[in-house]
This record gives C-alpha cells, sequence and structure tokens, in this order.
C-alpha cells in the first residue's frame, strides 16, 4: 500500500515510495488529509481576561463603567487597558472575557463603521444596530463551536430612545434597565436595581455616577480580579463620552481590628 | 437594417465612445408598457399599464412587493426583473436578519445599480433588459427612484419609464412642482393623468389594465393599511373610484398634443446618427 | 501520575448550550386559540430581566410560542418569519397554520445533529376556523393537540390542563357529559391561574405574563372588551385577528 502523503514528504524527500506526481490512481492515494487541521484551535478557554462591566439607563441616556485591569490568570497583567469602546457617535459597547476576542470585536465594528461612513447617507447605525449585529456574530461563531469568550453590553441614545442590551459568548441577548457581567451579575445587580429600575426617568447624571462608583468600589472590595481603577462612559443627546480613568477611593481601616488581617500576630 | 460593427461584446466601446448593447438594453426598456412614479411630502406612488397578450390572457404583473417599505414597478423583461426583486428582496431580509433594520432605501437602489453595472463590464455578460421605479420610505422620509440597465440611479420628484414614458414625463414636468403638498387622492389623480398619456390612441385607463402601488399612511378610500403606511399593491375594484375621480381627457387639463413628441413611438428602432462611422448596412 | 490523569490530554468541550428558564403553554378552543408565556428570562440563579418576550406572532392566524435555550429560540423565530416572507412574496398570502407546523417541523429537524434547543407551541386559526394547537420537540416531532405546556415549569402545569381541559380524574355529574370545548373566558382563567401557581411554585417562572388570543375570523371579541392590557395585533378587522393581553406576575 502506497503509504505517504505531500505533507511526509517535507521530511523525506529522498524516500522513493514518494509519490510526487501523483501517478497513482486515486482510489489507491493514501486518504486526504488536511496537513493543518491540527493547527486550527478554537478557543476553549478565556486567556486574558477583564472583569464585569456594569451599564445603567438614566434620565439622559445610559451610563457604562468597567475597571482597566486585563488579567492573565490570578496575575494583574496589564492595569491600564480601556474595556469601553464607542462605535459611531450615538453607542458604547463594554466587554468582559477573553480581551483578544474582545480587540477582534473592535476592529470588527471600526470596520462596520468605516463601511457605513461610505455610504454617506444619514442611515448611520445606532445602538440597537449594533447590539443585534453583535449578537450575530457571537451566536454565529458559537455555532461554529468557535465561541467569542466575552460577555458585552450595548449601550446607546439616539432618537430620543434609551438603548442597554446584553450579549454573550452563546450568542443570548436581552435589554434591561441596568445589567450587569462578570461578578457583577451577583454583586453590583442587587445595588442597581433597588437604585435604578422603574426609576430610569429620574435619575440625574449625577446620581448615576455616584450609583456606579459605589458598586465599582463594592466589586473591588469583593472580587479578586478587579483593580481601584475605572472608566465611565455616558451616552446622551450629545453623543459619547469616556472619562480617563480614575481612582477608586476605599478605605481598609476597619481591617485593623480584625483578627487576620490587621498587625496582631495572634 | 442597420447593424453596428461594435455591438457584438457589450465589453468594448466603439470609437465614439459607446457602448451599444447597454444602449440596445435601454431599448428594451422602452419596449415595455408604461410606468409612473411620484412623490409628495408623506407618499411615494407607482403607477403601471399592464399589458394583456389577448382576450384569453391575464394581465402582466408590473409591480412587486420588495419589503414592507419598498415596492417597484417594471418596464422591460419581466424574467430579469425577477432576478434583480430577488436580490432585493434578500438584500432587504438580511437587512433585518444582521442590523434588524429595514433597508435603506437608496442602498437597495444602489446595491441593484451595482449589479448592473458589472454587466456592463465584465466579459461574456450582457446588461439586463428592465427597467425599475423604486419607491419606499424609511428615517428620511418617502422616496422615489428609477434604476436603469446602464448602472445608473437617481432620485426623483416624478419619473416614467416605459414604451411612450416621454408623453407621461411632459405631464409630469409640466406639474411636478404641486406634487410635495398633494393629498394621496391628488397625487394618485396627477399618476393616472400622466399615465394615460402613455395610450395608444384608442385605448383607455381600466381597473384591469391599471396597477397603483403606495407608501405612505392610507388614503380616505383604504381600509386595513397598517399605521407605518406599508406598501401595498392596488388593483381590479379598488382602483374605480380613483380612475372616476379622474379628468376626462378632452375637456380636462391634460396637455396639449403639441407636448407628445412623435419620437416616441415603442417598435421604432433606435435612432442612429446621421453621421456615425460604427453603422454599416448589413446584408 | 498514580490515577493516570496526566496520560491523556483532556479538552474541557465548551457546551453550547443553556437553559434560559420560563414556561409556555397554549389552549385551543372551538373557535379561538389562546398561546401563553412569561417574560422571565434566567441563568442559573439569576434573573437576566423580566421582560423577554417568548410568544411571537407570526400572522394574523398564527402565533408561536418558544421555550429553552433563548438564542437558539429567538435565531430560529427570525428564520421561521423569513421563511413566511419569502412565503408572502412567492403567493401573496399568508401560510396556513398546518403549513407552518410542516415548515416548523423541517426547519427542527435540519437541525438534528446540532439541534435548536427549544420547545416550541405552535397556536392559531386553521383554515376550517377551528382552533388549534401544535406542539413539538426540539428536534421536530410534533402533533396538534387541545393543549400543551413545554418549558421549566411544564410539569407542573401540564397535570393541572389535563385535569382542567381533557378533564382527566374527573367524573361527569349523572345524566351529564364534559364539553368538548371551553368558551374563552374559562380559558384565560386557565392560563392565568396557571401561572400564577408556576410562578409561585418555581423559580425561573415570574415578572410577567403575554397572553395572545387568536380568533377565528367572525367570532365576537365581545368577551376581550374591556379587558386590562389587551391590544389587538392583526392587520385587518374582517378577517383571523390576533390580541395580546400583559399582565404582571409576582417578581420575587
Amino acid at each position: 500500500m502506497f503509504p505517504l502523503t505531500r505533507a511526509d514528504s517535507f521530511a523525506q524527500r529522498n524516500d522513493d515510495a514518494f509519490d510526487a506526481y501523483g501517478t497513482y490512481p486515486l482510489h489507491q492515494r493514501a486518504p486526504h488529509k488536511d496537513v493543518f487541521a491540527e493547527g486550527v484551535q478554537h478557543t476553549q478557554q478565556p486567556i486574558v481576561t477583564g472583569t464585569s462591566v456594569l451599564a445603567i439607563q438614566y434620565k439622559d441616556g445610559i451610563m457604562m463603567t468597567a475597571d482597566t485591569l486585563a488579567s492573565y490568570g490570578s496575575l494583574a497583567r496589564f492595569k491600564d487597558v480601556s474595556r469601553l469602546h464607542p462605535v459611531g457617535t450615538s453607542t458604547i459597547v463594554g466587554a468582559s472575557g477573553d480581551l483578544s476576542d474582545f480587540q477582534y470585536l473592535q476592529s470588527r465594528l471600526d470596520q462596520l463603521v468605516t463601511d457605513e461612513f461610505t455610504h454617506a447617507d444619514a442611515h448611520d447605525l445606532g445602538p440597537a444596530e449594533v447590539h443585534e449585529f453583535l449578537s450575530r456574530v457571537l451566536y454565529g461563531r458559537r455555532s461554529k463551536m468557535d465561541p467569542l469568550w466575552n460577555s458585552v453590553l450595548v449601550g446607546g441614545f439616539r432618537d430620543g430612545k434609551r438603548f442597554l442590551g446584553y450579549v454573550d459568548l452563546l450568542g443570548t441577548t436581552y435589554s434591561a434597565p441596568s445589567i450587569a457581567t462578570g461578578y457583577g451579575a451577583y454583586i453590583a445587580i442587587p445595588i442597581l436595581r433597588e437604585a435604578v429600575d422603574g426609576r430610569q426617568d429620574k435619575l440625574s447624571e449625577s446620581d448615576a455616577k455616584a450609583i456606579l462608583h459605589d458598586c465599582m468600589r463594592v466589586l473591588f472590595y469583593r472580587d479578586a480580579r478587579s483593580i481601584d481603577k475605572y472608566q465611565l462612559a455616558t451616552v446622551t443627546a450629545d453623543g459619547v463620552h469616556v472619562s480617563d480613568a480614575q481612582p477608586l477611593d476605599t478605605s481598609w481601616g476597619f481591617a485593623e481590628g480584625i483578627r487576620g488581617y490587621g498587625a496582631q500576630t495572634q | 437594417m442597420f447593424r453596428n460593427t461594435y455591438d457584438s461584446d457589450n465589453t468594448v466601446f466603439s470609437p465614439q465612445g459607446r457602448l451599444h448593447q447597454v444602449e440596445y438594453a435601454l431599448e428594451a426598456v422602452k419596449q415595455g408598457s408604461a410606468a409612473v412614479g411620484l412623490r409628495s411630502k408623506t407618499h411615494a406612488i407607482l403607477l403601471a399599464l399592464k399589458r394583456s397578450t389577448g382576450e384569453l390572457a391575464s394581465y402582466q404583473q408590473k409591480m412587486h412587493r420588495i419589503d414592507d417599505h419598498v415596492g417597484i414597478a417594471i418596464a422591460g423583461l419581466t424574467s430579469d426583473a425577477r432576478v434583480l426583486s430577488n436580490f432585493m428582496r434578500q438584500q432587504a431580509m438580511s437587512s433585518r436578519m444582521v442590523f434588524n433594520r429595514p433597508v435603506p432605501v437608496n442602498r437597495l437602489v444602489s446595491a441593484i445599480a451595482d449589479k448592473a453595472q458589472v454587466n456592463t463590464q465584465e466579459y461574456g455578460r450582457r446588461p439586463y433588459g428592465v427597467g425599475f421605479l423604486v419607491v419606499g420610505q424609511d428615517k428620511t422620509g418617502p422616496h422615489l427612484y428609477e434604476f436603469s440597465p446602464s448602472g445608473n440611479s437617481y432620485e426623483y420628484y416624478a419619473m416614467s419609464i416605459g414604451a411612450r414614458s416621454q408623453s407621461a414625463k411632459t405631464y409630469l414636468e409640466k406639474h411636478y412642482e404641486s406634487f410635495a403638498d398633494c393629498s394621496l387622492e391628488e397625487l394618485i389623480k396627477h399618476g393616472l393623468h400622466s399615465l394615460r398619456e402613455t395610450l395608444q390612441q384608442d385605448k383607455e385607463l381600466t381597473i384591469n389594465n391599471t396597477s397603483i402601488g403606495i407608501v405612505g399612511p392610507a388614503s380616505v378610500h383604504e381600509k386595513n393599511v397598517s399605521a407605518e403606511g406599508n406598501f401595498r399593491i392596488l388593483e381590479g375594484e379598488e382602483i374605480e373610484v380613483y380612475l372616476k375621480s379622474m379628468t376626462p381627457k378632452d375637456t380636462g387639463e391634460a396637455p396639449a398634443a403639441a407636448a407628445a413628441p412623435a419620437e416616441e413611438d415603442a417598435t421604432a428602432p433606435p435612432a442612429a446618427p446621421i453621421v456615425d462611422e460604427d453603422v454599416q448596412m448589413a446584408d | 501520575m498514580p490515577d493516570g490523569s496526566f496520560s491523556h490530554p483532556q479538552q474541557r468541550q465548551f457546551n453550547p448550550y443553556t437553559e434560559n428558564g420560563g414556561t409556555i403553554l397554549a389552549i385551543a378552543g372551538a373557535d379561538f386559540t389562546v398561546i401563553a408565556g412569561d417574560t422571565r428570562q434566567s441563568e442559573g440563579y439569576s434573573i437576566q430581566t423580566r421582560y423577554a418576550p417568548k410568544v411571537f406572532r407570526l400572522t394574523d392566524r398564527a402565533v408561536l410560542a418558544v421555550n429553552g435555550f433563548a438564542a437558539d429560540g429567538n435565531m430560529f423565530v427570525k428564520k421561521v418569519k423569513q421563511r413566511l416572507e419569502w412565503y408572502r412574496h412567492a403567493h401573496a398570502k399568508d401560510m396556513p397554520l398546518r403549513a407552518i407546523a410542516r415548515l416548523i417541523q423541517t426547519m427542527l429537524y435540519a437541525q438534528r445533529f446540532f439541534p435548536y434547543y427549544v420547545y416550541n407551541i405552535l397556536g392559531g386559526i386553521e383554515e376550517d376556523g377551528s382552533g388549534a394547537v401544535y406542539s413539538f420537540d426540539p428536534v421536530g416531532s410534533y402533533e396538534r393537540e387541545a393543549c400543551r405546556a413545554a418549558g421549566a415549569a411544564s410539569s407542573l402545569v401540564q397535570p393541572f390542563l389535563d385535569n382542567q381541559i381533557y378533564f382527566k380524574n374527573q367524573t361527569a355529574a349523572p345524566g351529564t357529559s364534559h364539553p368538548t370545548h371551553l368558551p374563552l373566558p374559562d380559558v384565560l382563567s386557565i392560563v392565568i391561574d396557571s401561572f400564577t401557581s408556576a410562578t409561585e411554585r418555581h423559580i425561573e417562572v415570574g415578572d410577567g405574563l403575554e397572553m395572545y388570543i387568536v380568533l377565528a375570523k367572525g367570532r365576537s371579541a365581545q368577551s376581550l372588551e374591556g379587558m386590562r392590557g389587551l391590544q389587538e395585533l392583526s392587520t385587518r378587522p374582517d378577517g383571523d385577528r390576533v390580541f395580546v393581553i400583559r399582565k404582571e406576575l409576582k417578581k420575587d
């Protein structure tokens, strides 16, 4: 039986058995093998990751926040990475999960915005369209068993309407007045639902800022993959604005009196 | 019969810089029965004349719905129109699938124009033998576009295509400035008057040979129209009320006979320039 | 390693599915059908949103409820709607209910080896004017029934429907027999009771209730008039008609 495939031939050029010109009849040749098959890998786990993203609706639009840490497992690998990405003039996208997958999404979204721009008409994409697009991309990849390992929030304000939506690596989507990804879904959501849901039309910008700031501090106290530096993004009728990274005010004085935290050794 | 030297391949220019196959395709559009389109601030409408091959045959379909917010009227090869309208429907659905948004009308028209252009440039192809009037509405309001096999597309206040369409155009050019503020009923009346101009001497518009396509809010005569004013095609009994509203041809404001140029005989061959080196006598 | 755990490299497999909770049900009457679902969407113990619709109007005579993996469900509904749009383009009319049922079976079975992880219930009016419910499993097995519950609390709701709609374990009074079809107000009461009960006993059910009501052509809508949260969704008043009633459910 003719044993060799073309791939083997690179190592064994001088082997007489190698049929360089494919002279054997089809049914006698070795079965076709995709020499790159083993090289194609699908994401099985996230590598460099971002933690929670939080977002809420408020009177003038939506507000979104995420800290600036990119973790490599438990290592705080990059400490000044932005996870909030503006899309067009009325949308903000924030992601947790694998950051290289998020960078891929960023480039897809930038390409999309450029393509829309070249049409030069009044039909630019709003947050609902961007959310639908991301849903198709993430669901499409999960259906190829090659997911983009992210939970993504899409927020925006256009034509007098707020939009806040979620989509994750499975393609699961939903909208709500307040949404959080990752640990935020457990730690921040109870606080946010209490403060925001049903009050979206009354909350001022400073109210919204204060609520998110409080949540980020609680998350920093409890989430071991977080950092005390975060960005805030607002989308209103005035457009998208992403703040510079700002520090969280934290107090650790309470630890003094607790056995196991403080200076005491017994 | 005249024959041109540079017309056997549409990708070859004549020395005069013309693509004869493309021009012949434009002639194919003129063979089709006429279609008229008009636009106001609130509506865009289509009117078309349906032909029947005889007493025993049905009338050809001149209008197609593309999506809730877009419709077309055709003149030329019906089979080519089906290919293109199918493509437009795919584009419309794809926009809804990917962005959950109705496709913007201008982009839809550009998409088929780009498709038509390819056929004027690639080897071994032929241009589409059909022209469209496209009406639609999106967030920038109602629109009317013309698409032609040359790959051109333009937006219009009013337009006509097909056989003897020059007569309709003459009517439209005379009245278009009043269209913007017309009610739907007035707009349809103008449309019918201009469509009537394309008829042969002994013919008239009937409920059988006329189609009306509308986007925009319902007329007082319409029932069951969605609040958004989705595209709908009116035919048969439904259009009787509009036909009755027309001013009788002899007494009305219809343009004088002088306005209709004689050159628009649909059966005439393409007019050849008097001095044209491309033209030779065939056999 | 003594247990040999390193001898074969292990790979954690990506799981492309999840469960998003919630419950749906449908009940067919003589000349109407009610199709309902709650609006909570959850994953594990987390409520993701209190309003994510699971019931969708397809045409003036067909309503589809989808339950299971929400991403698959939404995609499936979207694809069914597009197939129905192509049918409209080709035939200039809406697809009949029994044809939609067969279409859904074909679309589900096409994914036999990577299924849509969803339970579908299709309700509406047949061409003969009768109310009808079709229920499907994730790979397309389907049948026409008088009623069906599916989803997280189906094991709570279905026995209740068996008792109330099919009169299982009930004996008619001597000299009488059970009705073959219940009137619309009775059916609506049964639907509401089903969901308030499921909300009490199942953590994944609650927040909101959407009840779609499809009435056969010519049937009076009188029994619906004045109901709170009622909205008509039909495109014409002289054919089969679709209504929706939205109600609150407990949010705890």
